[in-house]
């Protein structure tokens, strides 16, 4: 956590400094609140109105999870199950890549017409955005094992099952945590994308009510809501893949010399 | 008695002959090393003997019994240390048996100490300096149920000394548990100073040049590199290999 301070002051910096210039201007230029809001009202707003639209960040971020988890888990299922069956993998591995040249925006209200407006094309969609990075990585680390580990696993008398759990899976696991890392800031766009399709409740929802009664404010502080969820999220992940995945050299360690 | 019968194999790749015809045989407990040239197909015959690849012809005996295309017959040491990153040394030599049934973790961990990681019994591969990683990998093969043990240029990679250090850690350990091994080089002090026996292939199509006994006493120490009578068997072998060497 530490390093991760370290090494964020540098863009945290320029950050502050763009949100100053930005304030200036607004105060300088003299733009009307609902063109432009400057940085000060937006943080005001997000923190005098919290109470009213806190329970539309919560009902995102409970799509976020769920959403997350269900593509998460349907992306590791796929490329486990492509991984060990190659005719099934030469077959299906095209189309799921074609499938990614449909536009999520398209297919939204398409699932809305399916499914109606409840949890499930929602779901849909977030699982299909998530889906694809995990799949595609995870399938990648599978296929790229290395070949004297391989080998030595052959000549021991390892079976297809101990193959897999003992090295196979192991081995693919960077791929997945980077392919989890990508999903992770997806499944929040994700999310709020399927929630201007229709919803009671969701920052999707409060973005588009915002914007339709002009009010510039509302609409910033859903964008730093969904930012900062993003960032969250996105830090999260790295904090298990680094709990997780702790025998890769990293210098730190290596200068430490644990043992 | 006969250990491993390697019978007239043969292996080509896209048409290409790289093993023709080769025989030989290994007794129980004998420490055989075959000397050949850079690509004439070492690893590819251990690879069959290992039963992870098929020869185009001829059969590998284990026992009275073929284990052509049978994994798991054979323990295995790869040319490269090959240790799973993920396992800690400890795991990593208890692999083999992992893999064949029971972990013995008691006895895995004196070898350890003996081959002087007792530090290093929890540390990753990545913490670990190349010859240390050898020697785990070596441990991980003799710790493997199976009785005869196939080494792939173990020490190619190694610095002069650490080679020299490690060969004779190598021949305590063969020393102490009496296994079958089978040592593939190009190194000819390397051989001589290890085997009872040395079979020297010759250039592809890569057939048994030559088989030579070697009587240096055991134990052997580094002494007998400078001896007259082991720089006598080396200009011998060199000179053999030298004339299948053709310039190309
Ligand atoms: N699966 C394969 N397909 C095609 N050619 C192969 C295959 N495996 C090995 N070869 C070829 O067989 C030859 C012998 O390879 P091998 O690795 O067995 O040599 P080696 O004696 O172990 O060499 P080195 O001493 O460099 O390790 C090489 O020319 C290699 O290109
Ligand atoms: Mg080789």
């Amino acid at each position: 956590m530490l390093n991760m301070i370290k090494q964020g002051w540098r863009p945290l910096a320029v950050l502050i400094l763009l949100f100053i210039i930005w304030e200036l201007s607004v105060v300088i230029f003299d733009v009307p609140k609902w063109f432009l809001p400057a940085p000060s009202d937006i943080i005001t707003v997000g923190i005098n109105e919290w109470t009213e639209y806190n329970q539309h960040v919560f009902a995102t971020v409970e799509l976020i999870i769920i959403g997350f988890i269900v593509g998460s888990l349907s992306g590791i299922i796929v490329a486990t199950v492509l991984h060990l069956i190659p005719v099934l993998r030469q077959s299906m591995y095209p189309l799921i890549i074609l499938s990614q040249n449909i536009p999520i925006i398209v297919l939204a209200p398409l699932l809305v017409g399916w499914f109606g407006f409840g949890m499930l094309p929602k779901l849909i969609v977030i699982t299909l955005v998530c889906f694809f990075p995990i799949a595609i990585s995870l399938l990648g680390g599978l296929q790229q094992t290395d070949r004297d580990l391989r080998h030595y696993m052959l000549m021991a008398g390892a079976t297809k099952r101990q193959m897999f759990w003992k090295l196979e899976w192991l081995s693919a696991l960077p791929s997945l945590f980077s392919g989890l890392k990508i999903s992770a800031t997806y499944s929040v766009m994700g999310a709020v994308i399927s929630e201007w399709l229709g919803a009671n409740n969701g920052l999707g929802v409060y973005m588009t009510l915002a914007s339709s009664s002009f009010r510039a404010d509302r609409v910033f502080v859903a964008i730093f809501i969904i930012v900062f969820i993003s960032l969250l999220f996105f830090m999260l992940i790295v904090w298990l893949e680094k709990r997780i995945i702790r025998w890769q050299a990293s210098e730190k360690r290596n200068t430490n010399g644990s043992s | 008695m006969v250990h491993l019968n390697v019978r007239n194999i043969s292996q080509s790749f896209d048409e290409q002959k790289i093993l023709k015809q080769i025989n030989f045989s290994i007794d129980q407990g004998e420490f055989v090393s075959i000397l050949g040239p850079s690509g004439s197909g070492k690893s590819t015959l251990f690879r069959i003997i290992g039963g992870i690849e098929s020869p185009t012809s001829g059969d590998i005996i284990l026992n009275d019994e073929s284990i052509k295309n049978q994994p798991g017959s054979v323990s295995y040491t790869p040319q490269s240390p090959s240790l799973f990153p993920w396992r800690s040394v400890l795991d990593n030599v208890l692999l083999g048996q992992e893999i064949q049934g029971k972990r013995d973790r008691n006895t895995a961990l004196q070898m350890i100490e003996r081959a002087g990681l007792a530090d290093y019994a929890d540390a990753y591969p990545h913490e670990l300096s190349g010859g240390m990683k050898q020697r785990v990998s070596f441990i991980r093969s003799v710790l493997s149920p199976q009785p005869l043990i196939l080494l792939d240029e173990p020490f190619s990679a190694l610095d002069e000394f650490t080679r020299t250090d490690m060969q004779q850690w190598l021949l305590s350990m063969w020393e102490e548990h009496k296994r079958s091994i089978i040592f593939v080089t190009h190194n000819i002090e390397e051989a001589l100073f290890l085997s009872d026996r040395i079979i020297v292939l010759s250039n592809r199509p890569t057939s048994v040049q030559r088989e030579i006994t070697i009587p240096f006493k055991r134990p052997r120490n580094e002494d007998l590199l400078l001896s007259n009578d082991f720089l006598e068997f080396k200009k011998e072998i060199y000179k053999e290999m030298r004339a299948s060497h053709l310039p190309s």
